[in-house]
C-alpha cells in the first residue's frame, strides 16, 4: 500500500468552472464541513440548557472555553480577549479536524499545506493590520528591542525582521508536517501488519508486534493532534500580543 | 551525478538538521521536568512558556524538513 494515497484529494461533485479553473466540492471540503457541524452541534447543544451545575456536554464546552481564555489572558493580557473568537475558532477547528483525521478511512484536512498556510497567513495579516491600526508607526518598535548597544542594533533588527517574516512559514509547516508525518508512520506500520499477515500462521504471530505499535502510535497521534492545535493557538496568542503591545 | 540522485542525497542531508532540533526539544522538556520536580507548585504556571519554547525550537528543525520536502517534491 502506498502511504501517500490517503492524502489524495478527490472530487465529489463539480460546482462551477471559472476560466481554466475548476471549482469542485472535494473530500477536503466535506470533512471541513463535518468538523464545522460537529463544533456547531457541540456549542449549540452545550448552551441550550445552560444549567448552573453543568452536564457532560456543557462541561466540555466550558472546559474548552476556559482553556483557550486562560491561554489568551496569560499571553496577551485582558486586551487580547477581543481576539477570543478568532483564537477559539482556530483552536476548535484545528483540534476537531486533527481528531477526525485519526479515525480510519477519513481524510485529514490539516495534512494539506494549503489549509495550514491559509490559517497561518490569516493570523499573520491580522497581526500586521491590527498592529499598524492600533499603534501606527510605533509598531516598528517590535523590530528594535530596547537596551541593545547601538553597534549591534542593525544586526539585531535584521534578525528580528527575518524572524517576523519567517513566522507564517514555521506556523503553518509545523502543523502540516506533524500531521503528514504522523499519518504516514501509522500507514507504514499498518502496512507491516498486512505484509506479515500474508505469510500465514507464523506471519500472524509476527504481525502482533506492529499491530500493537499501531495502537500505541494512534494514542500518540491523539496527543499530537491536541498538542499541535494548542501550539497553533498559543502561537496565535503570542503573535497577537506583539500587535497589541509592541516593543520588548 | 544524476540530478535526481543528488536531490535525494540533499534531502537526506537536510534532515540531519532535525537532529539539532531534537536535542533542543529534549533539553527544554528535560529542564522543565527537572525544575517541575524541584518546585511542583510553580510548574503549572510555566506550561505556556514550555510550549512556546518547544514551538520556537521545533521551528528550526521544521526549516530543515522544509528544505528536504522542497528538494523532493517542489524543485
Amino acid at each position: 500500500m502506498d502511504p501517500i494515497h490517503q492524502f489524495e484529494i478527490k472530487k465529489l461533485f463539480p460546482i462551477a468552472r471559472i476560466g481554466g479553473m475548476e471549482i469542485a466540492f472535494t473530500n477536503s471540503a466535506l470533512f471541513m464541513l463535518i468538523g464545522l457541524l460537529l463544533i456547531l452541534l457541540l456549542m449549540l447543544g452545550a448552551t441550550s440548557s445552560r444549567a448552573l451545575v453543568p452536564g457532560r456536554l456543557q462541561s466540555v464546552a466550558e472546559i474548552s472555553y476556559e482553556f483557550v481564555a486562560t491561554t489568551l489572558r496569560s499571553t496577551a493580557g485582558t486586551e487580547g480577549m477581543k481576539f477570543f473568537p478568532l483564537v477559539f475558532s482556530l483552536f476548535m477547528f484545528i483540534l476537531v479536524l486533527n481528531v477526525i483525521g485519526i479515525i480510519p478511512y477519513t481524510f485529514t484536512v490539516t495534512s494539506h499545506i494549503i489549509i495550514t498556510v491559509s490559517l497561518a497567513l490569516l493570523v499573520f495579516f491580522t497581526v500586521i493590520i491590527y498592529g499598524f491600526w492600533k499603534n501606527g508607526l510605533r509598531f516598528f518598535k517590535l523590530f528594535v528591542p530596547s537596551g541593545i548597544p547601538i553597534y549591534i542594533l542593525p544586526l539585531v533588527t535584521f534578525i528580528e525582521v527575518l524572524s517576523f517574516l519567517s513566522r507564517p512559514v514555521s506556523h503553518s509547516v509545523r502543523l502540516f508536517a506533524n500531521m503528514l508525518a504522523g499519518h504516514i508512520t501509522l500507514k507504514v506500520f499498518g502496512g507491516f501488519v498486512t505484509m506479515l499477515g500474508a505469510f500465514g500462521f507464523l506471519g500472524w504471530l509476527g504481525a502482533v508486534l506492529p499491530l500493537g505499535l499501531t495502537v500505541a502510535l494512534t494514542a500518540l497521534e491523539l496527543l499530537v493532534a491536541f498538542l499541535q492545535a494548542y501550539v497553533f493557538a498559543i502561537l496565535t496568542c503570542i503573535y497577537l500580543n506583539d500587535a497589541i503591545h509592541p516593543g520588548h | 551525478m544524476d540530478p535526481q540522485a543528488a536531490k535525494m542525497i540533499g534531502a537526506g542531508i537536510a534532515c540531519i538538521g532535525m537532529g539539532g532540533a531534537g536535542v533542543g526539544v529534549g533539553t527544554i522538556f528535560g529542564h522543565y521536568l527537572a525544575a517541575a520536580l524541584r518546585n511542583p507548585s510553580a510548574a503549572q504556571g510555566q506550561f505556556g512558556n514550555l510550549i512556546f519554547g518547544f514551538a520556537v525550537t521545533e521551528a528550526l528543525g521544521i526549516f530543515s524538513l522544509l528544505i528536504a520536502l522542497l528538494l523532493l517534491f517542489a524543485l
